[in-house]
């Protein structure tokens, strides 16, 4: 009987090309190629160095470290091969909620009579009541939208489309777009001078660990990867679905009480566009959107990167609306590099 | 004699008006190696489904390790010590093999609910005696079965049976989309299980391959098991009138 040897449709024999090069190691490249232009140009332009100023780093890793908690759990969707677009405003619900819970009764030795729950007697609370409602909110949030994709299915893009205009919404009517400011020292003190950064590492240090070595991990990977098989394993696709989904609107509910805090006043427009940022920082790190690939810490070499971006054009006094359609392109370049190499794995056709 | 692992007994699946699998009555016995062989639409592939639970039988009965059986699904023939290797082989190909060896049943160092810790090292250990035991050879464990040949992907797949399935293995066409090269060293693989006294129920088309490797060829057409041979009784020509209907044999069952 003749057999013929062909090539089994997506196992391409092993080439040079795919050999263990961690995606990681890219985005650190790409980071420190960022950074010596920037350095160069400095001294062109401005004759000034731009990395060798504290003052200026500071700055730039606060201006990321918020968009990069929200980027933590989105990096944990896109793995599972979905996407979540309701980050940005369930940054803008929880700040504008939670500050009305975090206000103080008195201010300039007057009666604070315009907040929120005035009349209720609800002000100078402990700081655990807001951080408690943001939280659940960012859970909700999170749980509705894992809820429709895993058991509707309705695909992650439109769910959490529907959430992110929900969720602004919510924000808009909650005070009928006004500013909610005037917040207690408890709740200044959780976004005040570096600590964004420090819940920051603390989040993307626990997520990393969570990723690499538990049972969460493993089927986050396997998910993204190849979900029938993942339920043919006996994985329980949909409910990890809600976790992960649940997982991230929660942490972009902590990054809504961060920015709230930093900023001492909240607005119904916070946190707009924050989503596309993170799913950009995730993406600049390596994590890829067809799923099953990418880590925190590749997301955290995306969010250097976009800071370095930010504030070297800043540096280098560039228009900020030349700013963003560079930051676009860039998005755009990072995503076309994802499929790229997809195909060159053989995996997109 | 050898007690007997899995029997069914007028095995019926009708998938509306159609009749993919009439009264199909089949044993097989601890340490027996049975090929299931038959043209496209024969019911080969309804009755694996019908035994694993993957469909629900339209009638008949199942009895598997000496206990009448109507698995709700795969997990459950699974838990109770049946595998299966199906064709689309069901491996996530971003992670490596130990993490695909034990998908869905991994070892944990401390148990917290979906935060579990995992015994990486300890499943790294299990997966490399699996691996000998059947004799599959992969050069990295570490590497994404991504980057793996066909045949080793297959290989994974089998060890991941083998070293789970504690009474029965089921192949749907281990080989369909393999080279030569890589066809053979699955075929020495399947070889290890039978000398290991693992029973294998083997779908192929492959003809040369099912004399080589079985003891027994139970052969379907029309959804009706046609014909059951000993290996040393037949030969290719005579499986081949089976299949076409060229030939009959009284007994359409497939006792022993």
């Amino acid at each position: 009987m003749a057999e013929v040897a062909i090539n089994p449709g997506r196992a391409p024999a092993p080439t040079k090309s795919s050999r263990n090069w961690p995606m990681e190691l890219n985005a650190l490249a790409g980071l420190v190629a960022i950074a010596l232009i920037f350095e160069i140009a400095g001294w062109m332009i401005r004759g000034d160095s731009f990395l060798f100023n504290a003052q200026r780093l500071q700055i730039m890793i606060l201006q990321v470290s918020v968009i990069g908690i929200i980027a933590v759990g989105v990096t944990q969707v896109i793995i599972t091969g979905g996407i979540d677009l309701s980050s940005g405003s369930i940054v803008g619900a929880t700040s504008i909620i939670a500050m009305s819970f975090a206000q103080m009764g008195v201010r300039n030795g007057q009666d604070f009579t315009d907040a929120v729950f005035w009349s209720q007697g609800w002000v100078d609370l402990p700081i655990f009541m807001p951080i408690i409602v943001g939280l659940a909110l960012g859970l909700l949030a999170g749980l509705i939208n894992g809820a429709l994709i895993a058991y509707t299915k309705i695909p992650p893009f439109i769910a959490t489309l529907g959430m992110m205009v929900t969720a602004r919404g919510i924000a808009k009517w909650w005070t009928e777009g006004q500013a909610v400011s005037n917040p207690t020292d408890s709740f200044v003190a959780i976004g005040a001078g570096m600590m964004p950064v420090i819940i920051f590492a603390v989040i993307a240090i626990l997520f990393q660990l969570i990723l690499t070595y538990t049972l969460y991990g493993r089927r986050t990977y396997a998910i993204g990867s190849n979900p029938a098989g993942a339920r043919m394993a006996g994985i329980n696709v949909e409910r990890h679905l809600v976790l992960v989904y649940t997982i991230a609107g929660m942490l972009s509910a902590v990054a809504g009480l961060v920015a709230a805090s930093r900023a001492l006043t909240a607005q119904a427009g916070m946190g707009v566009m924050y989503e596309l940022d993170a799913i950009a920082m995730a993406v600049i790190g390596g994590v890829s959107l067809i799923g099953g690939r990418g880590s925190i810490i590749g997301t955290f070499l995306g969010m250097l990167i976009f800071g370095v971006i930010i504030s070297g054009f800043t540096f280098l006094r560039v228009d900020a609306y030349y700013q963003e359609m560079i930051k676009g392109a860039i998005i755009v370049a990072a995503v076309v590099a994802d499929i790229y190499r997809q195909k060159r794995r053989g995996i997109v056709d | 004699m050898a007690k007997t692992i899995l029997k069914t007994e007028g095995l019926t699946k009708h998938y509306g008006g159609i009749q993919a699998l009439v009264d199909a009555d089949f044993e097989i016995k601890e340490g027996e190696h049975i090929a299931i062989v038959g043209d496209n639409g024969a019911g080969k592939s309804t009755f694996v489904r019908q035994i694993t639970g993957v469909e629900q039988r339209t009638g008949g009965r199942v009895w598997f390790d000496g206990n009448e059986v109507h698995f709700q699904g795969p997990l459950e023939a699974r838990h109770a010590g049946m595998e299966c290797v199906f064709q689309n082989l069901a491996l996530a190909d971003d992670l490596d093999v130990p993490a695909n060896l034990f998908l869905g049943r991994e070892k944990l160092l401390v148990n917290l609910g979906p935060f579990s810790i995992l015994d990486r090292r300890g499943m790294r250990k299990a997966t490399e005696d699996g691996l000998r035991a059947t004799g599959v050879r992969i050069p990295r464990l570490d590497y994404a079965i991504r980057r793996m040949s066909g045949g080793q992907r297959q290989g994974v797949a089998i060890a991941r049976s083998a070293t789970f399935a504690s009474k029965l293995i089921i192949m749907d066409e281990p080989t369909a989309a393999l080279g030569v090269q890589e066809t053979a060293q699955v075929e020495n693989i399947i070889r290890s299980l039978k000398s290991r006294g693992i029973p294998l129920v083997l779908i192929s088309h492959n003809l040369r391959q099912v004399f080589d490797l079985v003891d027994r060829i139970v052969v379907f057409r029309r959804g009706h098991i046609v014909a059951n041979l000993r290996k040393e009784e037949t030969d290719g020509n005579d499986v081949v009138a089976y299949i076409t209907g060229v030939k009959t044999q009284n007994t359409a069952s497939a006792m022993i």
